[in-house]
């Protein structure tokens, strides 16, 4: 955890004091909707179809107890009691009185929590792993710099208004869970030849109308170098980046149509006049951030202690642990994900119950942590494996404990037509169904790791590029149509899915993801080759023709 | 249009001056990059003070050989959502230190100010009449400052550090 000091804390309610401003010259018609709105979505305002919708920033994912308990708070207090945890590590409530915002921030502001950035075309949350600082084999603690780019774009005088909104995301394990090829800045923590640790920046990577996969700007960019590097980036877009057209204006584009090389130059050119101006990070300055986040004591625990073998006789303790509980780097612990799919549910949601529980189990099993991850999971990132079946029975009765983590419907979708006003078609219903017809365990285990991704319209908030089944709603002569990719994944060897056949009706969505998982089960190699690799292995054909041939 | 400088609604004395007019002698003038540009000899040497409307999509590679010679330079938001005006304002003073006026123009509105000030302009063609007069207590908004910009305000990287060093040294 990073623990706000004094400073922190203070920009933070200075925000939630401007923004109770706006809100009250909004009213009093003294501002337009037009010059309002940029200000309200600056602070995670959006206005959906039937309310204003709150999007709140959860920083690369990590959450306290106690913070957990106050989004449960709002979540009651403010909303319907419930939440939606989104693909970006954040949480948004979609019921929310415009005139109660500044008192919702307030309360969310105690316990340093804030919503700036979460929409609107300037930095957004800086994303990471969920499993930051505790997996095993990870080059360092990527929430560090993670917090360092928090602080450095917040509020930025020169970056708030860009052409279009920008997505930091960043990793330091081999396995990248933060997607961040898929992001308008990705860097990955590694070590150069000479053993240094520095970043690998990738830039224009995005999904939406026109999806990229993010390039390599610069192989190593060493730590004390790192926001000024960025700045570069930054500024560059800033002038150069198009502005005539809202589909053409991320960075991906002005990246692909310079090209990459150009781009790398007129970056480099400009960082070579400020490299080593007021942005060089000294050593101390990091340290002083490292220094303020806090590490639980572990215990020297057994590797596999008795009452994880006793356990190991409950076939449906075994069923979860096998797919939720993850190697942790100290011997004795483990990571724990928290299924937010069950079956028949919406993707993501979690009521204020569930979180309050959710926080006193984190106090009880994991030193008051919650993580928060892209697959709108989440997790508790320091269980001692004795405390395992325990901590199973107590999330089983909160209807946390969906065995599925991973598995076929452990879908990730975006609220699609049943909230945002820019929907084309619904995504919750679906996945809804696709959970149904994939509810049976030993089935769901027999096809293994499968990730769907469902978009209710091109701007792609599920991800549908890069799902290894993906779903993007469109709209035909006002009917809702699906289109369904293949073979698009967001880790390391990110990739685009590729169109398996024409759109097809809402009612028939289930059917052809039914048979597109048949198709595979026939064509896989063996019963380990995941869905991913037939699909490389052998291409769309064989399953459109598989698929497609009775349609 | 009030024009805030200094943190104050001042009047403004310089004439924005259409492309077609006669160029006076004398007085304060404000003109097009293109008027500037084709005949930047005669205006620098004009008695009265001159001063430059730079669009937001032109680089500054034109102007920076002017910069000493030059009153003002006004730099345009055609909206407030529109923010390439900020890196110039920010190249101006941090990389080619312009000391002139650094004016805001176009779609200025309160909730910029601040921004604005912190890119290094100083003086502000305020749309609306209350944003001007709410200018002094809207820059006062924030105490806490993230990044470092030319101007001057200490950022919160550094304030911890100072005061990292000053509980160090008095315990």
């Amino acid at each position: 955890m990073y623990a706000y000091d004094e400073i922190d804390r203070t920009l933070v309610n200075e925000r939630v004091e401007e923004f109770r401003d706006q809100v009250k010259r909004r009213l009093s018609g003294e501002l337009t909707e037009d010059e309002f709105k940029m200000l309200r979505l600056q602070n995670g305002v959006y206005l959906q179809l039937h309310a204003y919708m709150f999007r709140v920033a959860i920083p690369y994912g990590t959450l306290s107890s106690q913070q957990l308990r106050r989004l449960a708070h709002v979540a009651r207090r403010y909303d319907r009691g419930y939440g939606h945890f989104t693909t970006r590590q954040n949480i948004q409530f979609n019921w929310i009185k415009l005139a109660e915002l500044p008192d919702a921030l307030a309360d969310l502001a105690e316990v340093g929590i804030h919503a700036m950035q979460t929409s609107g075309n300037n930095t957004r949350n800086v994303t990471s792993d969920q499993w930051a600082g505790v997996a095993p084999g990870e080059i360092e603690d990527p929430r560090i710099w993670a917090e360092i780019l928090r602080q450095y774009t917040t509020l930025h005088p020169e970056f708030s208004f860009l052409p279009r909104k920008f997505k930091f995301a960043i990793t330091a394990s081999e396995h990248d869970r933060a997607a961040v090829k898929i992001h308008d800045i990705g860097l990955r923590l590694h070590k150069n030849a000479e053993g240094e640790t520095g970043f690998e920046v990738l830039v224009g990577g995005g999904l939406g109308r026109t999806p990229f996969i993010g390039k390599t700007i610069k192989p190593f960019v060493v730590g004390s170098d790192l926001l000024s590097y960025v700045e570069a980036i930054m500024r560059v877009y800033n002038q150069y980046g198009r502005r005539d057209n809202i589909y053409k204006a991320r960075i991906k584009i002005l990246v692909h149509e310079l090209g990459i090389e150009k781009f790398a130059h007129e970056v480099e050119e400009e960082w070579q006049q400020m490299r080593d101006g007021a942005l060089k990070l000294d050593e101390d300055v990091v340290e002083d951030i490292r220094a303020r986040f806090f590490y639980p004591a572990y215990e020297k625990l057994a590797h596999v202690p008795d009452e994880l073998r006793k356990a190991a006789h409950d076939p449906q303790f075994e069923a979860w642990r096998k797919n939720s509980v993850f190697p942790h780097k100290v011997q004795g612990y483990s990571i724990v994900t928290i299924s937010l799919k069950p079956v028949g549910g919406p993707p993501g949601d979690a009521t204020a119950e569930q979180m309050d529980t959710l926080a006193d189990l984190a106090d009880k099993y994991s030193f008051g942590e919650i993580r928060v991850g892209h697959e709108q999971n989440l997790a508790l990132p320091h269980v001692a494996k004795r405390d395992l079946p325990a901590l199973w029975k107590a999330l089983d009765k909160a209807g946390l404990a969906t065995p599925n983590v991973n598995l076929v419907s452990d879908i990730i979708a975006c609220p699609g037509l049943d909230y945002c006003s820019l929907a084309n078609a619904r995504s919750i219903p679906i996945a809804q169904e696709l959970t149904r017809r994939f509810a049976n365990h030993d089935t769901a285990n027999l096809i293994g790791r499968l990730h769907i991704n469902i978009s209710g319209c091109i701007n792609a908030c599920g991800h549908h590029h890069v799902g290894h089944i993906g779903i993007l709603g469109v709209e035909k002569n006002g009917e809702e149509f699906y289109q369904i990719t293949i073979g698009g994944r967001a880790d390391e060897n990110a990739e685009l899915g590729a169109l398996i056949g024409p759109a097809v009706p809402y009612g028939d969505v289930a059917d052809v993801v039914e048979d597109i998982v048949e198709a595979y089960l026939v064509l896989r190699a063996r019963p380990d080759e995941l869905f991913v690799d037939t699909v490389k292995r052998l291409g769309v054909e064989p399953f459109r023709e598989r698929v497609y041939a009775t349609r | 249009m009030p024009l805030v400088k200094d943190g104050k609604i001042t009047n403004d004395e310089f004439v924005h001056l259409a492309d077609d007019a006669e160029i006076p002698g004398g007085g304060a003038i404000l003109v097009s990059s293109a008027r500037f540009l084709g005949d930047a000899e005669a205006l620098s040497r004009r008695e009265g003070r001159t001063g430059v409307i730079w669009p937001n999509n032109r680089d500054l590679d034109d102007l920076v050989a002017h910069l000493d010679r030059l009153a003002v330079v006004a730099l345009v938001f055609p909206t407030f959502r529109d923010g390439r005006a900020y890196s110039q304002a920010r190249l101006l003073r941090e990389r080619h230190n312009y000391r002139g006026e650094l004016r805001a123009t176009g779609q200025v509105l309160r909730d910029q100010f601040l921004f604005m000030l912190r890119a290094g302009f100083d003086s502000f063609e305020v749309k609306k009449p209350a944003d001007a007069e709410a200018f002094a207590n809207t820059v006062k908004r924030y105490s806490v400052f993230y990044q470092p910009t030319g101007d001057g305000r200490m950022t919160a990287l550094h304030r911890r550090m100072m005061l990292r060093h000053s509980e160090s040294a008095s315990q």
